[in-house]
Parts: structure tokens; C-alpha cells; sequence
């Protein structure tokens, strides 16, 4: 072992991490991330972002020098650890240094006074210094996490990334817990500051997630060995019981959360209609196509045009009697649709399903047919759904009065949302065991051969087509009562991508996969509103992390996992065959 | 023997090439017919002829009297003719079981709303399709590897699966492209006595591609020869062994190229033996 190999390489790794700080600096990260606190007055998510960069440069340093000796030698560890983070400080202290003696500002938009302030901690100029000592100690800490034994690494990892949520979201917690009056208040108000964790707060959830995962380790089987040597009738309530937990805290969330939260996961909810109707045509039958939003477009009018009393309001329907109906036009235009790119495979019919969707978008907010669509007005005044019956029909301009309950916010159409995704993901799951799902599965992994075995392809194809449509069409139709009013412009391709890589990241063909895929995905962006400036770049480099490091999804199915399996199988036979 | 199958001059083009030439063909009801020739005498077209991807330019392909020659691959296969592939082409990441199943596809007659619904009907059919898929696996020896994925099984099982699934479709006629290929001769024998099973226990009648000269003249009750997309030959394995165009086509150009070059040595090997 060369040790200027070991030496060289932490450096360039703490020049590779200064770079990726002086990167974040410079896109305004660092200033917009700084308003929202990690651990309230003592250190702020920009300060935060850019000190994990450099405990990971420090981490992967000590790292390679162990795959380089083979063993952990902790000297050599904690030295690169060291240097990396040093380096990496440094390079941070001479940009500032930089900063303050060049004007950046003409080409770097966000290298402004505020951004030093920051980074001297607010006092100036002369105060660089502990740039390089946090780097350091930064450094070392990340070599140090290597060198952990694993019986506490698990944990602590565990515990860090649990804080760290309960960091990110504590704002969130913290209101909702307040309205809630009493204890719950203090101790919201002991746990969570405006934006962050309080550092008690920090101590005890981690302590408490550190010792619960570390105790789990331990007696974990044996607990799950309690519970399965339970008899039947024991594990069955046990079931019944959490399937009520988790019933209670759905149906009582949203009085307790307020709109806001409810109105993430209405949209979260949204996101997986039309996932788990994408999942169908591309998941299951491997029909890629680029233009789902379509549908959920088509179902959003047609609800729209059957209840509004706006100026292109066709019809004062209700609302339930609207969605059936907007499904099946959904579904009839995913066979408009079939048909024609029937014959079309792989990155062709993604052009032509791209092309559908721009085509419908753009006819929906076009001039020439604004008199039926609104054009680019949009239709507007959507009737919200009625529990109970709608007085009779006045006029086109006047609303029918809902006699009964009308779900007029958005905490009410939370219900609707949630109850359509359930229904929906057991269709779903329905389909997938059936013998269409394995007629689709078969065309996925080889269309011809399915077709010489009597598996019809039109029909097959079509029905995964107007399957999926249907599901993005009940979104649609949510969608459009649960805003009031609906514009060709909120129908843009980026939402059909959205859906792609929502399943992509959830994990292809799975039905957990599009749950998780939309919560990580639409639901997690949504409530960290600083975020949302980046929204797209952290975005697309989560995804790139994710093809390269669990290219399966974040739950695969069944199917994948056995792919993936096979292909580690495969690379140890050969291996072995050598 | 009233015939199964008849070809009447049947005619692919791709282009200017011509794949198969004015080919007539016929095959008893429950025979074993075998097809050969050099590499790319028109043998796999064809086949796809007959099974409906590739349709003939001209001709008539009757199956049991019907004209089958301008329906889709998947009519073809409920009218009863299935066939396995030269390069296996199974459902590698489903499992042996869910492969199988798909062949009963056509045979199950289940909604997707009766499927969503979960009526008793399509529970019954369910049921009765993971039997037959059962008795299938079993049939070709497989039991009890329903559960593994179609791709991580063994050679020879893949090969089998393949025909099991193709059985699943119900075939009164099967058609097998080179169904020894890449076997040693053990395995060669063994695929020759489960063949004879199929046709014997199960009356299907079976049309088979083979370079295996072995193979071919053990099995074959008939045996026809294509070259360059026309048939030269035709006859028992014994005058088909004599015959003097066969013994050119192969002889001739087939120090050519490697392929045929194999063949004639497959050739010449099996009649000395005989």
C-alpha cells in the first residue's frame, strides 16, 4: 500500500466536496435553505446541506482507503477522513475570500453579500478561520461513522435520518399538534421551534429512535416469532386492530391537520390515480406512454363541462353521476387513442403518446374551441360533490343548492380522493392476479410469442390502454371539483413525466411502488416549500441516485426483485465459473 | 390418412428474395413430419407461414379444411396449432408456472370486471387452470419448480417448459424448430421418446425443423427437403437418405460455410451408421 495513493485520493475527494459546497452556494441554496432551521438557533438546513457534503467526503475517503488496505486501519481512516474535510473547508474559505475581494456578482447571480454573511457566520470578513476547523471535524466524523461497529451503525443511522425528518417537517408537526390545545401543545412547543427541532427535541427523538432500533436488533425475531406462534384468531384481531389504527388516523387527519396538509395528500392521492392507471399500460403491459396527462384532462372537462355553472357549464349533473361518466369517456379515448398506435412499439409509441397528449392540451386551451372549452379562461365554477339531493334544475348560470352535506373544502374531498385510490389499487391489484395481467405481462416480455400463444393483442392492448386512461380520468374528475375550475395550462407534459418517474422511482409494475413513488415524488416537494425553487434539480438528481444505486424502485414488485435476484445469481456463477 | 395440414403453393418474398417458393406440403393426421435443409433454405419462414407471422404472398395453407392463411397468429393457435421457437423464447422473468399459464389463456374465458368482481365463475376457472398448469409441469418432469423464474432453469428444462407451454394452448398440431438444439446425444434421445410420447398418449400430430440428422431420421415418419425456398424432396427417411439432389444440396455448397458444413458430417455420420 503507497501511502501518497491514500493521501492523494482524500485530497482530491475534499477538492471534489469543496466544489460541490462552492456548487450550492452559488445556485442560492445556501441563502434560501438558511431560513428554515434544522436545530432551531443553533444550525439551519443551508448550513446543514453543506456540512453533510463534507461528513460524505470524509465518509468516502475513509472508505476507500479501507477497500485499499482491505482492512480498517482507524489511523489511516480518521487522517483521510481529515484531510478530505480540510480541503474541502478550505476551498469553501477561499471562495469567500474570493467573494469578498472579486465582484462574482456579474456572472454568478447568487453571489451576494448575504451568501459571505453566512458563510463568516455573520461577522464578516475576518472570520473565515473556522471554515476550515469545521471542515476537519466534519471530516473526521464521516471517517469515523466508518469505522463504528455495525451493531450501532444500523441504528445510528436510522436515528439520524428519523431526526432529520422530524427536522425538515417539524413546522408542520408543530402546527398541527398546537391546534390540538393542552399537553399537545407543550410538548410541541418542547420539541419543535418555528422551523426546526429544539435541541431537546433532537436529543430525545434520537435518542429514542437510536435505542428502539438498537433494541430491535436484538429482540426483533423474537418478537415477530411471538406474534406468528400467536393462534390464527390472536393474529387476526392483531391485524384487525392496525388496519383501525391506520383507519382512525386517515379519517381524522385532515380536521386535525388543517387544509393545508389535507391538500398535499389530495394531491398526492391524484398523483397515484394516475400512477396506478400509467402502472396498467406501462407497468404491466410495458406500453410506454408520454402523454397519460391526457386523460386526466378529459376526465377534469368532462366532469367539468357536466356540473359547472360558469359560462360553459353543458349540464347541472352531480357530481357522482358526472365521475362514472367521466371515466368511460376516458376510457373511450384511451381506445381513440389504441388504435391507432396499436402497431407502434417501444420509442415510437412514446413520440406518439407524447404527441396525444400536447394535441389535447392544446385543443382544450385553444381559440378555436374556446365557445365548448373556455379556451384559455378555463371552465370555471365546478360544483363541489352534494351528500344528499341537489335542489332542481333553475338556470345554466345558477348552482343547484346541495340539500345535505356538500364537500365543499378540501378536507372533505380528502375523503372522496382517498376512498377512489383504495378502490382503484384493489382494482388493480384485482387485475394484476388475473388472467389479463398475466396476458399483459406476456406481452411485455415478448409480444410475438404471446400472440402465438392466443393472447389477442388488439384487444389486450386496448383494454390496458382504457383501463389505465380510466383511472387518470377519476383523477381527473377530482381534480377538477376539488379546484372549482380547470385551464388547458395545468395539463402540461412535465405532469405526465411526473407520473413516469413516479412509478419509475416507486418501482416498475408495483402497486406499493406508485403509493410510495407518489409520497416521495409529488407529496414530500410539496411540503418543503423552500425546496420547491430546486424542486427540478434535486428532482432529477434523486433520480439519477436511484437508477444507478436501486434501479428496482423503492418497492418493487415481485417480478423485479426476481429479475434483479437472478442477475446477482448470475453474476456469481460466472464469477465461480472463472 | 385424411391430412391435417396442406400447403398449396405457398410463396414468401422478402423483397427480391425469395424465402419459400411455390411449396406444396401436406401432413398426415397424427404423424411425425420433419422439415430440413441448409441454413437458410426457407425452413423457419416456413413455419412462420403456418403459424401467421409472416403471411404467404401466394398459396393456400388449409388446416383442417379451413383456409388459415390470412388469420392472426393468436386465431391460428384456437384453431389448434402451436409451436415452440429455433432460439428458446420463454417468459424469462415469469416463472415455470405463470408461463404455462399464459398458454391456457385462450382456453379461459374470465372478464377483467368478473376478474375485479372475484365471482365464484372465474375463482372455479382459476382453479382448473393452476391444475392443468400443474399437470403439465409434471408431464414434461418439472414438478415442483413451478415457482422458479422461466430464465434460471436448466437448458434442457427451458426447452421443455417451451413445449409445455405450447401444449397448454391445446395443439392438435405442434410445430418444433430445432428442438435438439445445443442437446448432447443423451438429451437428443430423451427429446426423441417424449416426442413419440406426445404423438402417442396425446394424438398430436407434430411437425418439427431439425439439423439433427439423427434426431430426424430415428423420429420421422415423413420427411421433407427445402432448398433455396424450394422443395427438392420428399419421402421416407431411407429414400430421402438416397436421394441424389439431397446428397448435392448438401454436399455441394457445403464446404462453404461452417453451418453446412456440419450438417454434411451430421449427414454422412448417421448413414453410415445406418
Amino acid at each position: 500500500m503507497k501511502k501518497e495513493n491514500f493521501f492523494w485520493s482524500a485530497v482530491k475527494l475534499g477538492l471534489l466536496g469543496g466544489a460541490i459546497t462552492i456548487f450550492i452556494c452559488l445556485l442560492g441554496m445556501m441563502e434560501v435553505f438558511s431560513k428554515r432551521a434544522v436545530i432551531e438557533k443553533v444550525i439551519n438546513l443551508g448550513q446543514f446541506v453543506l456540512l453533510v457534503t463534507i461528513v460524505a467526503a470524509g465518509l468516502v475517503a475513509s472508505r476507500r482507503t479501507s477497500s485499499r488496505l482491505d482492512t480498517n486501519r482507524p489511523v489511516l481512516n480518521l487522517t483521510a477522513g481529515l484531510v478530505a474535510g480540510l480541503v474541502a473547508g478550505l476551498i469553501l474559505a477561499l471562495f469567500v475570500v474570493i467573494g469578498y475581494n472579486v465582484n462574482l456578482r456579474s456572472v454568478f447571480l447568487n453571489a451576494s453579500p448575504p451568501l459571505y454573511n453566512l458563510l463568516t457566520f455573520g461577522k464578516g470578513q475576518g472570520y473565515i478561520w473556522p471554515l476550515p476547523l469545521i471542515g476537519a471535524i466534519g471530516g473526521l466524523v464521516g471517517a469515523a461513522l466508518l469505522l463504528i461497529p455495525a451493531v450501532y451503525r444500523g441504528p445510528l443511522t436510522r436515528a439520524l435520518i428519523f431526526t432529520f425528518f422530524m427536522a425538515l417537517f417539524s413546522g408542520l408537526f408543530r402546527v398541527v399538534m398546537i391546534n390540538q390545545k393542552g399537553v399537545v401543545e407543550k410538548a410541541a412547543k418542547y420539541f419543535f421551534g418555528q422551523t426546526g427541532l429544539t435541541i431537546e427535541g433532537i436529543l430525545i427523538f434520537f435518542f429514542a429512535v437510536f435505542i428502539i432500533a438498537f433494541l430491535w436488533n436484538y429482540r426483533g425475531k423474537e418478537v415477530q416469532a411471538r406474534i406468528s406462534r400467536l393462534p390464527k384468531r390472536g393474529q387476526l384481531s392483531l391485524r384487525v386492530l392496525a388496519i383501525l389504527v391506520i383507519l382512525y388516523i386517515v379519517i381524522g387527519l385532515p380536521t386535525v391537520s388543517g387544509p393545508f396538509i389535507a391538500q398535499v395528500i389530495v394531491t398526492v392521492t391524484l398523483f397515484i390515480l394516475m400512477g396506478l392507471g400509467l402502472n396498467i399500460t406501462l407497468g404491466f403491459a410495458g406500453l410506454l406512454d408520454l402523454g397519460f396527462v391526457a386523460f386526466y384532462a378529459i376526465g377534469a372537462y368532462t366532469v367539468g363541462l357536466l356540473t359547472s355553472y360558469g359560462p360553459f357549464g353543458l349540464q347541472h349533473i352531480p357530481f357522482w353521476v358526472a365521475v362514472p361518466i367521466a371515466v368511460l369517456v376516458a376510457m373511450m379515448f384511451g381506445a381513440i387513442l389504441g388504435l391507432p398506435v396499436l402497431g407502434v412499439r417501444g420509442d415510437y409509441l412514446a413520440i406518439a403518446t407524447l404527441g396525444f397528449g400536447e394535441i389535447v392540451r392544446l385543443l382544450a386551451g385553444s381559440d378555436f374551441l374556446a365557445k365548448y372549452f373556455g379556451g384559455p379562461q378555463g371552465v370555471i365554477g365546478i360544483q363541489k360533490p352534494c351528500i344528499g339531493t341537489l335542489a332542481p334544475f333553475v338556470r345554466m348560470d345558477v348552482p343547484r343548492v346541495c340539500n345535505g352535506i356538500e364537500l365543499s373544502t378540501v378536507q372533505t374531498i380528502y375523503y372522496v380522493a382517498i376512498a377512489s385510490a383504495l378502490l382503484i389499487a384493489f382494482v388493480a391489484w384485482r387485475l394484476l392476479e388475473s388472467r389479463l395481467g398475466r396476458a399483459w405481462m406476456a406481452i411485455r416480455e415478448d409480444e410475438d410469442v404471446a400472440e402465438a400463444l392466443g393472447v389477442n393483442l388488439i384487444q389486450t392492448k386496448l383494454l390496458a390502454y382504457m383501463l389505465g386512461a380510466a383511472f387518470a380520468g377519476l383523477g381527473g374528475a377530482i381534480f377538477a371539483t376539488l379546484i372549482g375550475s380547470i385551464f388547458a395550462t395545468s395539463m402540461q407534459l412535465i405532469v405526465s413525466i411526473n407520473v413516469v418517474a413516479l412509478i419509475v422511482v416507486g418501482g416498475m409494475g408495483s402497486i406499493p411502488g406508485v403509493i410510495v413513488g407518489a409520497i416521495a415524488l409529488i407529496g414530500l416537494p410539496e411540503l418543503l416549500r423552500e425546496v420547491s425553487e430546486f424542486r427540478y434539480l434535486i428532482y432529477g438528481l434523486v433520480l439519477i441516485i436511484m437508477m444507478i444505486a436501486r434501479p428496482e424502485g423503492l418497492w418493487p414488485s415481485t417480478a423485479t426483485k426476481r429479475e434483479l435476484h437472478h442477475a446477482d445469481a448470475e453474476n456469481v456463477s460466472a464469477e465461480s465459473m472463472v | 390418412m385424411a391430412s391435417i395440414l396442406t400447403a398449396k403453393k405457398v410463396t414468401k418474398r422478402f423483397g427480391g428474395l425469395v424465402a419459400v417458393n411455390s411449396v406444396d406440403f401436406d401432413i398426415p393426421e397424427k404423424s411425425i413430419v420433419s422439415i430440413i435443409g441448409p441454413n437458410g433454405a426457407g425452413k423457419t419462414t416456413f413455419f412462420n407461414c403456418i403459424t401467421g407471422f409472416g403471411k404467404p404472398d401466394e398459396g393456400e395453407i388449409l388446416f383442417e379444411g379451413t383456409p388459415i392463411q390470412r388469420l392472426r397468429p393468436d386465431q391460428i393457435t384456437r384453431l389448434g396449432i402451436s409451436r415452440t421457437y429455433q432460439n428458446i423464447r420463454l417468459f424469462a422473468a415469469m416463472t415455470a408456472l405463470e408461463n404455462i399459464l399464459v398458454g391456457e389463456h385462450a382456453f379461459l374465458h374470465s372478464s377483467w370486471i368478473s376478474s375485479v368482481l372475484g365471482l365464484p365463475g372465474v375463482i372455479r376457472e382459476e382453479k382448473m387452470a393452476l391444475a392443468e398448469a400443474q399437470r403439465l409441469l409434471d408431464f414434461i418432469g418439472l414438478r415442483g419448480k413451478g415457482d422458479m423464474l422461466a430464465r434460471n432453469l436448466p437448458y434442457g428444462a427451458q426447452r421443455r417448459l417451451e413445449i409445455a407451454r405450447a401444449l397448454a394452448t391445446k395443439p392438435k398440431l405442434l410445430l418444433l424448430d430445432e428442438p435438439s438444439a445445443g442437446m448432447n446425444p443423451r438429451e437428443s434421445e430423451d427429446l426423441t421418446s417424449f416426442i413419440h410420447k406426445l404423438r402417442d398418449e396425446l394424438g398430436i400430430t407434430i411437425l418439427l425443423i431439425e439439423h439433427h440428422m439423427r434426431v430426424v431420421m430415428g423420429i420421422s415418419e415423413a420427411v421433407t427437403v427445402l432448398d433455396y425456398g424450394e422443395k427438392i424432396a420428399e419421402g421416407t427417411p431411407a429414400e430421402i437418405q438416397s436421394n441424389p439432389r439431397v446428397i448435392e444440396a448438401y454436399l455441394g455448397r457445403g464446404a462453404a460455410t461452417e453451418g453446412m458444413a456440419t450438417a454434411h458430417e451430421r449427414f454422412t455420420s448417421s448413414k453410415k451408421s445406418n
